[in-house]
């Protein structure tokens, strides 16, 4: 199972390395990340691989979104069926 | 990886433009609970309920986690209560009893099939049940109840409409004190259909297998978001806008409704595509209408704009989906959605458009709030005329509307969350009791002889 993570928000130092470190932390492996800076707005997009998660999907995705309440982002962590099916026929 | 655009486009529809799936509802048939001594029924039926239901509840809120996507209701909806009770030979409230505690224990909101289908006439079980409506719809919370009058194969049974016409009164007589709402879990049908995961009309109809999940999708903020990227485009493209977005919507639906499947061990049944509103700012059907170019929805021009919306929500959602099902279109529920309710209380809404809308969109009459010294006979006419669209369109068609008891035009019921409030709308006043009370079935109409 591999889900997108994407993190909007006001750009600042090391918003990559603590989500990624979240990441780590709960055994996911990121795939890819594309990244962009429009004016001083952050939007990260992340493909993790979520097959050797040591932690339920479900606690995962409260730690991101956490994470995002802390540091003042949006960050939302979901299946990456959900995309695939609604953009792809 | 899949395209940036893309992504956000997805996530900016969930946050921004209230995406959501708005029911899975899950199909049981009763059949098997029939037993003539009520109260081993009543158990049979509290045991089956709980029993195929258990994990709809944890099944529905896990997808909702993985998937980042909101599924606002849970719900249950039951082979027609009158089949079932019909050997008992009693009054079958404690079905509905049954029914509603089961519902609590499963941790469902909405439980449907407290029903009768007396299109033709009154078969054993169905006067008894439809007489009990307005006891079990006060005496339980999260009981529905709907009774189909008409079709287009059979015409309608203006003695059952008669019939409805008293009990729809009774019941928010009932329920004074709950701002007349058990009226709101009624709903009157023509054409019913067995597999809508909507309520307060969806029932599990004796054709479909022992258990299903059907869901029911929205997303009325998203359509309107997508216009409103366009403003000058015409109404041919405007239709494409809204079929690309519906198949967007609809995919989710499917997906959601495999899922759970899949992690239930049930059969997956049917998308239903509605766009059905909620009272929230930004989820209103009146406002996609009001956005392709009407000061205010009930205006002239809201039946055509309605008839377009309608037909390119099915044609886009009918390529996203293997199973189509339900009731499909547009909704129009007047307390539900917050620019139907600006439209009826600014008076350029009434029901007579609401009417002709029912036409062209996937119900009826739906949470209009009527006032309270409306006369039974006059609801009864409501229904049948309601019940003549229908048939003669060979579409469902519903009427759920609420007397509200001791209130008059000016006024408004309030009954909060998904339910929303609805103005006091006017009615005619001139009587229809001759009518009504001629009694008999309107004879079906040539559409009928297809064969």
């Amino acid at each position: 199972m591999r889900a997108i993570i994407t993190v909007i928000g006001k750009d600042t130092v090391g918003i990559l390395a603590k989500v990624s470190s979240k990441c780590a932390q709960y055994n996911a492996n990121v795939i890819e990340v594309t990244q962009s800076i429009l004016q001083d707005l952050f939007c990260m997009i992340m493909l993790v691989d979520l097959s050797k998660l040591n932690e339920p999907f479900a606690e995962l995705a409260d730690a991101m979104t956490q994470l995002g309440k802390e540091e003042n982002l949006s960050i939302h962590t979901m299946h990456e069926d959900i995309f695939n099916c609604m953009h792809h026929i | 990886m899949i395209n940036a655009y893309d992504i956000l486009e997805t996530i900016r529809m969930i946050q921004d433009e209230c995406l959501d799936i708005r029911t899975i509802t899950m199909g049981i048939s009763l059949l098997d609970c029939i037993d003539s001594d009520i109260d081993k029924a009543c158990e049979k039926v509290y045991n089956k309920i709980t029993t195929c239901a258990k994990d709809l509840v944890s099944v529905g809120e896990g997808i909702e986690k993985e998937l980042g996507i909101p599924i606002i209701n849970k719900r249950i909806s039951v082979t027609p209560i009158a089949i079932v009770s019909a050997a008992c030979k009693c009054s079958p409230v404690k079905f509905a009893i049954a029914m509603d505690k089961a519902a609590k224990a499963v941790g469902v909101n909405l439980i449907g099939g407290y029903s009768a289908l007396v299109q033709k006439g009154f078969s054993a079980g169905d006067m008894e049940l439809i007489n009990s409506i307005p006891e079990a719809l006060a005496c339980t919370e999260r009981v529905c109840s709907s009774v189909n009058v008409g079709s287009t194969k059979t015409g309608i049974n203006l003695d059952a409409c008669k019939l409805m016409g008293k009990i729809v009164r009774e019941c928010a007589e009932k329920t004074v004190d709950k701002a007349c709402f058990g009226a709101a879990k009624l709903v009157v049908f023509c054409n019913a259909v067995e597999d809508n995961p909507f309520m307060a009309g969806a029932f599990h109809g004796v054709g479909e297998p022992d258990c299903m999940i059907n869901v029911g999708v929205s997303g009325p903020g998203v359509v309107r978001a997508a216009l409103a990227k366009y403003p000058d485009a015409d109404i041919t493209e405007i239709a494409n806008i809204i079929k690309k977005t519906s198949y967007k919507i609809t995919r989710v639906g499917q997906l959601v409704g495999q899922l759970a499947s899949k992690r239930l061990g049930v059969p997956f049944g049917i998308v239903d595509l509605s766009l059905a509103p909620t009272p929230a700012v930004g989820d209103s059907v009146a406002h996609i209408l009001e956005e392709i170019g009407l000061e205010q929805c009930g205006t002239h021009g809201t039946t055509a704009t309605l008839a377009l919306l309608n037909d390119a929500v099915k044609k886009g959602g009918v390529m996203a989906c293997s199973k189509i099902g339900g009731l499909s279109g547009a909704f129009i529920p007047v307390s539900e959605d917050a620019g139907m309710i600006d439209a009826a209380k600014s008076g350029v809404l009434c029901i007579e458009k609401l009417e002709a809308m029912t036409a062209v969109c996937s119900v009826g009459l739906d949470m209009i709030v009527v006032p309270g010294d409306t006369q039974a006979d006059t609801i009864a006419a409501i229904i049948a005329d309601e019940a003549a669209i229908g048939m003669v369109n060979s579409k469902t068609t519903a009427v759920r509307i609420i007397p509200a008891i001791g209130k008059e035009v000016g006024e408004e019921l309030d009954w909060g969350g998904l339910f929303g409030c609805g103005p006091v709308m006017p009615l005619k006043t001139a009587s229809a009791s001759k009518f009504i009370n001629r009694g008999g079935q309107i004879p079906a109409p040539m559409q009928s002889l297809k064969n």
